[in-house]
């Protein structure tokens, strides 16, 4: 019994090898058409996340794949739970060669980078689009999609799909009864008052996941203080959190609670049931992504006319203007570094952020593409839609960050709970700050956790 | 004959104890050697740092909060259920006073054992899903009823003083139904002479159960404690399933603290590990004192 039992302690759990000398066997010849140097008949592995989006759109993108390259077999798996069933493939150094590293149970990022594990996929950015001419990958992509799957300044992760954060409202119920959707925070204040007056509670939330709360927090704090409040914060610089404009932010949005905006019983709802109530029209306003119209479509009642909104503007003051949106990049891709098609991942990645891939991935899933223009000539749901103008009028003005990316336990978990303390009233504005920043601290003090620098 | 036992032997019993070995041992024992790594589970990379995780988790705040409600829980959840068992299995068994002679249960004790025992059909994860809407605020179960009397419930689940107790009482009502049968079998092994003498001598209903039942029922009790303590050291799918641990870290325990270490929020396989250590250990001893502690004489009917 020892014999065996002492083989498998040493190869078992962290074993595996990393004997990959096969890769280099999957390099073709690199030329203007195939900027990768894609073998022909190299076999190309896909794993997608088989959530919200589905899995048709990911085999139409290999269909196209396959057209280029008829020979190569594409292998399409998808599953729900990436992480059980990819990181054992990692450790043991045969990972996939596209993962759709997406969902609740996503491998987490930072970490794969901090370890190697992911390819670079700078080329793809630098190779010509597929069929837009004259213009790189990088120029068809929408603002901040490169810096959001990018770690120290290296791009790691394709993220597909556009989302955007703001406040969401039913255009029905604003129109109904009259009320038009604020531009400052004063006429946000009067608007919850009469919302209150008419018997409905302004406000709902995330209860078991405040952090959805965090968003409109620190996008009132960006308006306000320009792009840097964001930037200081996913660099964990000292006191980021506690900076004027997160002060002015906080000190706003804590009126919503002292004045109990907030629709009674919230603390005790998860995402789906506060949405739900504000499906129901028990409340008015709700921070969420664009991917709230989806998860909601059971029950939304018809003519419902779901709208996204920027948060209101603190005053003339602020830096960045109304229509000022977060917007980034969602639904994450990667190549593993020890991939044994590494060009072949690259060349998937150029299908899919095509045109034609773009489009009809848009068209499939009812959501926007990372490629602008993908959405022109699509029929899009109404809350979509309001996102497709929201994202317009913001334009160059979008903002975004990206510490949930790099630290997830700090969003996840920390910031989640301090949201959790203020927005049910346990805790002040201030608390509230000393609270993130402490837990900001403690993710910057741990030497064990790799930092980065956003660019 | 006889030479011919020890090929029957091995060939029963090397698979299964391979099996044992491979899928049980072996993990225990890479477990306790990935706990003095820093090993992300991303690669196969890493590095031993000795007991650092340990030392680590020594400091941890987060992994104290959750002992100290694993502590709670520990300290109510064998107690209440167990008691709460014992109550209701006497009722079913003896409860019954009905003027009738003879020792039985009370009115309608079939239906009452049948849907006791419904919890411990259901799987947790459907548990904690259908409390979660029981508990919900403004829609749940509990909450409609306490406005039927005018009052305004709380949060439960959204508010800290009350949702780590909230899912102890869930958990507490999950268990108490094993142990309403367990102690009614071993009730049924009690000598019904024992009961009628005490009936005749005029014992009340909690005179029996203290001078009789328990004492007799002693070993039974025993084992249920044991379940229950290394049980009120877990709770992770409840918790899990209905708070995630929160408000506010407010009903965290250290199975959530490990399995979010490990693949929620954190990925560190390494400390994850040695918080699974310090767990083995922790529910070892548990254990081992409440055999202790309860050890009695046993006391047999003959």
């Amino acid at each position: 019994m020892a014999t065996p039992a002492a083989g498998l302690l040493s190869s078992c759990a962290m074993g595996g090898g990393d004997d990959n000398d096969d890769a280099s066997a999957n390099q073709g010849e690199k030329t203007a058409e195939n900027p990768f140097g894609v073998k022909a008949d190299a076999p190309l592995e896909v794993v997608i996340f088989n959530g919200g989006y589905g899995e048709e759109y990911a085999k139409a993108h290999e269909a196209m794949y396959s057209e280029k390259y008829p020979n190569a077999k594409i292998t399409h798996s998808s599953t729900q739970e990436i992480s059980k069933t990819l990181q054992p493939r990692f450790v043991d150094g045969s990972p996939p060669d596209v993962v759709n590293n997406s969902g609740a149970g996503q491998i987490d990022p930072g970490g794969l980078v901090s370890q190697g594990a992911l390819a670079d996929l700078g080329p793809l950015l630098d190779a010509p689009s597929l069929d837009v001419p004259g213009k790189t990958v990088r120029d068809t992509l929408l603002p901040g999609v490169v810096d959001v799957g990018s770690y120290d300044g290296k791009f790691h992760v394709l993220n597909i799909s556009y989302t955007a954060y703001g406040i969401w409202y039913s255009t029905k119920l604003f129109t109904d009864r009259g009320w038009e959707y604020p531009k400052t925070w004063d006429e946000h204040i009067a608007l919850c008052r009469t919302i209150k007056a008419a018997g409905i509670a302004p406000w709902t939330y995330a209860g078991k996941h405040p952090r959805y709360m965090s968003w409109p927090v620190i996008s009132t704090a960006v308006k306000l203080g320009g792009l840097d409040v964001a930037k200081n914060i996913d660099n964990l610089e000292p006191n980021a959190w506690k900076s004027e404009a997160m002060k002015t932010a906080a000190d706003a949005w804590h009126q919503i609670v002292k004045d109990q905006f907030i629709l009674p019983g919230t603390p005790g709802l998860d995402h789906v049931q506060s949405q739900t109530e504000w499906c129901r029209g028990k409340a008015a306003l709700i921070s969420c992504g664009s991917w709230i119209e989806n998860e909601q479509k059971d029950v939304t009642p018809a003519g419902f006319d779901m709208a996204i909104a920027p948060t209101p503007s603190l005053g003339a003051g602020d830096k960045l203007p109304f229509e000022a949106i977060r917007g980034t990049a969602g639904e994450p891709f990667i190549v593993p570094a020890k991939a044994k098609n590494v060009p072949g991942g690259l060349e998937y990645f150029r299908t899919v952020l095509s045109m034609r891939g773009a489009k009809d991935f848009t068209q499939k899933v009812s959501a926007l593409s990372v490629v602008a223009g993908a959405a022109e000539g699509a029929t899009l749901p109404p809350g979509l839609t309001s996102v497709v103008k929201a994202l317009d009028a913001s334009g160059a003005n979008g903002f975004n960050w990206v510490y949930n990316n790099y630290y997830r336990k700090l969003e996840r978990e920390l910031v989640d709970a301090a949201c959790g303390e203020f927005f049910s009233g346990r805790i002040g504005p201030t608390e509230f700050l000393e609270q993130c920043q402490k837990g900001a601290d403690m993710i910057a003090q741990d030497s064990s956790l790799k930092k980065y620098k956003r660019a | 004959m006889r030479h011919g036992k020890y090929p029957l032997i091995i060939t029963f019993l090397v698979p299964p104890l391979i099996l044992y070995g491979v899928f049980v041992l072996s993990p225990y024992l890479q477990a306790f050697q990935i706990s003095t790594t820093d090993w992300l589970g991303f690669s196969a990379d890493a590095n031993s740092v000795g007991l650092d995780n340990f030392v680590r988790l020594f400091k941890d705040d987060y992994i104290w909060n959750a002992l100290k409600n694993n502590a709670i829980m520990l300290a109510v959840v064998p107690v209440v259920t167990i008691a709460l068992g014992l109550f209701f299995a006497t009722m079913l068994n003896m409860g019954g006073r009905g003027g009738r002679a003879g020792v039985a249960g009370v009115r309608g004790t079939a239906t009452y054992r049948l849907v006791y025992f419904f919890p411990q059909v259901l799987s947790v994860v459907i548990i904690a899903i259908i409390w979660r809407e029981i508990y919900h605020p403004n829609a749940g179960l509990l909450n409609s009823a306490l406005k039927a009397f005018g009052i305004n419930g709380p949060a439960w689940l959204g508010d800290p003083r009350t949702a780590f107790w909230c899912v102890l009482a869930v958990m507490v009502w999950a268990n108490v139904g094993f142990y309403v049968v367990l102690f009614g079998a071993a009730m049924q092994a009690i000598p019904k002479d024992i009961y009628e003498a005490a009936l005749l001598d005029g014992a009340s209903r909690s005179v029996t159960l203290r001078r009789i039942t328990i004492p007799l029922l002693w070993d039974t009790v025993q084992v249920a404690w044991i379940y229950l303590a290394i049980a009120a050291l877990d709770g992770f799918i409840l918790v899990q399933q209905m708070t995630d641990g929160g408000p506010n870290f407010s009903s965290d325990v250290i199975g959530l603290r490990m399995y979010n270490t490990a693949f929620g929020t954190d990925t560190r396989f390494g400390y994850a590990s040695a918080i699974g250590v310090v767990m083995f250990f922790l529910t070892l001893s548990v254990a081992v004192l409440a055999l202790r502690a309860s050890r009695r004489d046993r006391i047999e009917f003959s």
